[in-house]
Formats: structure tokens, C-alpha cells, sequence
């Protein structure tokens, strides 16, 4: 590392902000969040599109200065300290911002430069992480020939040059296929197991269910819940949720028909959704009322079901 | 070196800024990290494949050359240069080509090139992501700018002296006057550069250059004006370029050259201030 003043105590928190606050003329994006990211963990900001996670990351990446409150990133001010912190940080913001005019391997390698690292450091470390993004067979080609997958793969690859304590992914598997966004998954896990610790915004629920120890759920700016997936759905939601499907027109009056049969019932345009113990039982009570939905479906709860009940809107319209 | 690389990769310390010079002490570190160099560095790898473009650089303003050389030259035989001397019409013209050609490379480099980096491939964004702040970015951008507008005037130095129309040993530092113009223009070109929407817009860039080109002196002296406009022609900054290229080309120098070479000093610290000021206004925001 970077002498003592520079190495992360143990313990510290990598990030903490106290009544955080990011406005764009007369708009709020981040309406005062208090969040704190300790070492080693994955951490997420949960939320739909416009919630203000990206002006969150972008104020934890010391690249948008704070309009008001406290920040600490690396026991730093961004403010002041914004190159030194940039130092030991990874990015990988929402839109690849990957150079067009270089080669693959020229990318990771003029990056590594900017962070001030030798030409013989950057030369082994392109070659190192070409071959984590499974990108070696591509190297000398531009890269406008890549796929999203494969871009998406490099961005994280260049976040990676200057061996970052803390990396920023803000919507890392959005516009991917499945098996791109599993396979950058895979890449995560690995990154965490190593010691690094990651921040991760996603409006994809399974996503942040998959990587994160540890989330906030944000709406309009604000913080409405923060812990563990498992804690959240606990808190939040039953073990189980019965979906109701009903053919068109159909659907009216059954939510107050099913409702004694859980502890809660929810009712989406398309479907009406019953949140209970055991899924199972309640759908058997259904059919008992003379309910005849077109499908059924039982299923765990998700941090799908914690947003809707905390928010009253799904995360993904 | 190896044992030293985990410090050197990193040296984003105040330590290490000691050693690296004026300005980046009295600049905060936000705005500038000391690191121009790797956007030059950026530049070289991708003019490495693309290299024959500066070649039409070189032969453009000798086709210029030629054609005064073979054509005005036959109709204007001597004119009236600096200290009142007598000369051929292609030496009165030929400094000041070269001062325009430093002029129109610096412009088309920082303008174009700087527009679809910053519009549309986000290559700052990325940048600003790392250790680097925009006065990095500002610095470098336009340092490529000059290095170019360099590699430029000295192959017109060369032609000239080969026609024989550079007869004072001063016309070596026609080089360094040439870097000066690239730096002012590519400094002020790249300010420019942010504020423009869209392609469209660089008919605008045009519209400046042009008439700056045709009227700073370029191709008749100053006192071809009546006197009110003579004083509009002395603000252009072209004027100050040519100015000094004219007069170390055949070696009269006089002490107004100070105020020439302020007048650009001035317009390239400006420039490089309000760039790194306009990116960290759009891009750090």
C-alpha cells in the first residue's frame, strides 16, 4: 500500500456518510442518506431508476462533490483528498466509457498509466487482466468489435489496473444477457474472496440478492431500509408469496375476496399477490372461496416483495 | 525498479508532489495531479496507427508556398517587410504562413478531436475517474496540440530555408514562436470546444478562423488599413503571431515583440485555466 497514512485502519469504515446530500439545481437527488460500507464486505443500493443511487456512487467515487453532510471514503474528504482517494478506488459507471481510439490492451494499459504506475507495471498487468475477462484472443482488436458482455467485462477489468481497496459498480449487469451477467457475477465472487470490497447499485433484486452481505433500499433520495437480504425479507416480508393470475377483466374485487388468507395482499396490474406462511395452504383456501385463477405460483419471498411493501412499486416497470 | 514499484504506482501523496514543480503546488490538488504526460502518451499510441495524417500537415501550407513561390511572386515582385526593407513578396508571406499553419493545426486538433472525446466517447469521464483532475486533461490535450504545431513548423522551417526566403539566424526561433501560437490557439480552441453541441456547430470554428486567417497580416502589412480598423486587426491574436514570425525571419527585431509574445502567453494561461475550469464545471459536477 501506499505508506501508513494511506492503509485502511482495520475495522474502519471504507465509506460513511452522515445526512448526505446531492442537489442538481432545485432538484434532490440524494435527500440526506446515512450509510456506512465497512472492509471486506459487498454492499448494496437497491432501488428503481431515479432513486439517487448513481449520484451516490458518483459522490463516493469523488468525481461529484457533495452539496451538503459528511463524507468519508477511505477515512478521506472527498473534497479535498479526491485524487489521493481516486487512487485506490475502482469504477465501473453505468455507461462503459471504454477508449474507442485504443486497442483492448492499450485501454488497460493507458488507465494504469493515469493512475501514475510504471509502463513495465501496466505491460504485466493488461496481460493479467486480459486473462481475467477472458478477453486475451481479443487484445490487439479496438473496442467498438466487442459485444456489451465483453465490454462490460473490460470496464471492470480496467477498474481493476490500480488493485482498488474499493470498487464502485454502479449497474454493472444492466442491458446484459444471462449468461453475461452470470459470468460477471462469477468475476465479482472472486473479487470479494481476494479481500476487496465492493459497492453495488442494481434495480435487479436478484442481483443484489446474489452478491451483496449487505444493502439500503433506496426511493426518491432516501434510505428506507437497510440490512442482510435474508434480515430485510425477514423484517419486511412472510416466508412465502402465493401469485395470482387472472385473465383479463377478472382480476377486480378478488383482492378483498382472498385477503384473510395472509397476513397481507398486494394487488399489481397483472396479478394479485398473497403474503403468507405457507403458500401452499393459502392457495388451497382460494380454491375453497370458488377462486379461479388461470395460474398459480408459490414461491420464497424475495427483495422484490421488501421494496413493494416498503414503497408500494415494483423496482423494475 | 522493482522493489520501488508499489510506491511509485501510487504516489498520489503530498510527498511526492514536492518534486514535481511549480504549478502543482500552487494549483489544488482537485484540478491538477501532475500526470499531463499520460494523455500525451494516450495520443502517440493513437497516432501510432494513424501517423499519415500529419503528413498532409507538413504538405499542406507548402502547397501554399509553392503557389506564391511560382504564382503571386511573378505578379507582386518586392514589398515593403519589418524595418522598412526591401524583400520578395513569398519571404513577406512565408513567416506568416507558418504562424497561420501552427494556428489551423492547433484549432483543428483541440476542436475536433477534443469534441468527440468529451461529447460522445466519454474519454474524460473515464479519466477523471483515475488520480488525474481536468488541468491534466486541459494540459495535455492541447500539449499534443503544440507537439504537433512543432513537428508542423519545423518542416516549414526547413522548405523555407531551403528557398532561401529565411536569411537571419533569429528564424530558428521561428520554431519555439510556433509552439506559442499552437499553445494559445490549441488553449482557446479547446475552451471553444466545450461549449459546442453539436458537429453542426463547427462552422462556427470556421467563421473565426477564417477571417483571422485572411486579415492578421498575413498576406499585407498592417498599414494597408485605415487607422480605426488597424487597431480592431492589432487585437487579433493571430496578428501577434505573425508579427513575430515576419520579423525574426529576416532578423529586426524590436521591443514590441515583448508585447507579442505576452499577448499569447496571456491567451494560453487563459485558455488552459477556463478548459480545466469548463471540464471540471461539466464533468465533475
Amino acid at each position: 500500500m501506499n505508506g501508513e497514512a494511506a492503509a485502511p485502519m482495520v475495522g474502519a469504515p471504507m465509506v460513511e456518510a452522515k445526512a448526505l446530500v446531492k442537489r442538481f439545481g432545485d432538484v434532490e437527488a440524494v435527500r440526506g442518506i446515512d450509510v456506512q460500507v465497512r472492509t471486506g464486505e459487498a454492499f448494496g443500493f437497491l432501488g428503481p431508476n431515479g432513486a439517487g443511487k448513481s449520484s451516490t456512487m458518483r459522490m463516493i467515487a469523488s468525481t461529484s462533490p457533495r452539496s451538503d453532510g459528511d463524507l468519508r471514503v477511505l477515512g478521506m474528504d472527498p473534497d479535498v483528498d479526491g485524487p489521493r482517494i481516486r487512487a485506490r478506488l475502482g469504477s465501473v459507471p453505468q455507461q462503459d466509457t471504454l477508449d474507442t481510439e485504443l486497442t483492448l490492451r492499450q485501454n488497460l494499459q493507458i488507465y494504469g498509466r493515469y493512475f501514475g504506475m510504471s509502463r513495465a507495471d501496466v505491460r504485466r498487468k493488461a496481460t493479467e487482466l486480459m486473462e481475467f475477462a477472458q478477453l486475451s484472443e481479443r487484445a490487439d482488436g479496438l473496442v467498438d468489435a466487442l459485444s456489451g458482455g465483453m465490454k462490460r467485462r473490460l470496464t471492470i477489468a480496467r477498474s481493476l489496473v490500480n488493485d482498488p481497496d474499493l470498487l464502485l459498480l454502479d449497474e454493472p449487469t444492466t442491458g446484459l444477457d444471462p449468461q453475461a451477467r452470470h459470468m460477471l457475477w462469477d468475476r465479482l465472487f472472486r473479487l470479494k474472496a481476494g479481500g476487496v470490497t465492493l459497492i453495488i447499485t442494481s434495480h435487479y433484486m436478484d442481483e443484489v440478492e446474489q452478491l451483496c452481505d449487505r444493502l439500503v433500499v433506496m426511493d426518491d433520495g432516501r434510505i428506507v431500509a437497510e440490512g442482510s437480504p435474508s434480515e430485510l425479507i425477514a423484517r419486511y416480508s412472510t416466508r412465502e408469496v402465493l401469485e395470482l393470475r387472472f385473465a383479463p377483466g377478472e382480476q377486480g374485487g378478488i383482492a378483498a375476496r382472498v385477503a384473510e388468507f395472509g397476513e397481507r395482499v398486494e394487488e399489481l396490474p397483472d396479478r394479485v399477490l398473497v403474503y403468507t406462511g405457507d403458500g401452499e395452504r393459502a392457495l388451497e383456501q382460494v380454491h375453497g372461496r370458488d377462486v379461479r385463477p388461470v395460474s398459480s405460483l408459490v414461491r420464497r419471498s424475495t427483495l422484490e416483495d421488501v421494496f413493494l411493501r416498503l414503497t408500494g412499486r415494483t423496482l423494475v416497470d | 525498479m522493482a522493489p520501488t514499484t508499489s510506491a511509485t504506482t501510487r504516489d498520489a501523496t503530498p510527498t511526492a508532489s514536492a518534486r514535481r514543480g511549480l504549478l502543482l503546488r500552487m494549483l489544488p490538488a482537485p484540478l491538477y495531479t501532475g500526470r499531463a504526460r499520460a494523455l500525451l502518451e494516450r495520443s502517440a499510441m493513437v497516432y501510432s496507427r494513424a501517423w499519415l495524417v500529419f503528413v498532409s500537415g507538413v504538405v499542406e501550407p507548402l502547397l501554399y508556398l509553392l503557389a506564391f513561390q511560382v504564382g503571386f511572386g511573378k505578379l507582386v515582385e518586392e514589398v515593403t517587410g519589418p524595418g522598412g526593407e526591401t524583400m520578395s513578396y513569398v519571404a513577406f508571406v512565408a513567416p506568416a504562413l507558418l504562424a497561420a499553419s501552427a494556428m489551423n493545426g492547433a484549432v483543428f486538433d483541440s476542436t475536433f478531436n477534443v469534441f468527440f472525446k468529451f461529447r460522445y466517447n466519454k474519454t474524460y469521464d473515464a479519466m477523471l475517474a483515475t488520480p488525474l483532475g481536468p488541468l491534466d486533461i486541459a494540459l495535455g490535450e492541447i500539449g499534443w496540440a503544440v507537439l504537433r504545431g512543432g513537428l508542423y513548423a519545423v518542416a516549414f522551417l526547413g522548405v523555407m530555408a531551403g528557398f532561401g526566403l529565411a536569411t537571419s539566424p533569429w528564424a530558428l526561433l521561428l520554431v519555439p514562436v510556433a509552439l506559442l501560437v499552437s499553445f494559445a490557439f490549441a488553449a482557446i480552441g479547446m475552451v471553444c470546444a466545450t461549449f459546442l453541441k453539436s458537429p453542426a456547430q463547427f462552422d462556427f470554428v470556421q467563421l473565426a478562423v477564417m477571417p483571422m486567417f485572411l486579415l492578421s497580416t498575413t498576406f499585407y502589412p498592417l498599414s494597408v488599413y485605415p487607422e480605426p480598423l488597424q487597431y480592431a486587426v492589432q487585437c487579433l491574436p493571430l496578428y501577434h503571431g505573425v508579427e513575430l514570425t515576419r520579423g525574426l525571419a529576416v532578423g529586426v527585431l524590436d521591443v514590441s515583440m515583448i508585447g507579442h509574445v505576452a499577448y499569447l502567453l496571456v491567451l494560453a494561461a487563459a485558455g488552459a485555466y477556463f478548459t480545466a475550469k469548463r471540464l471540471a464545471g461539466l464533468l465533475l459536477r
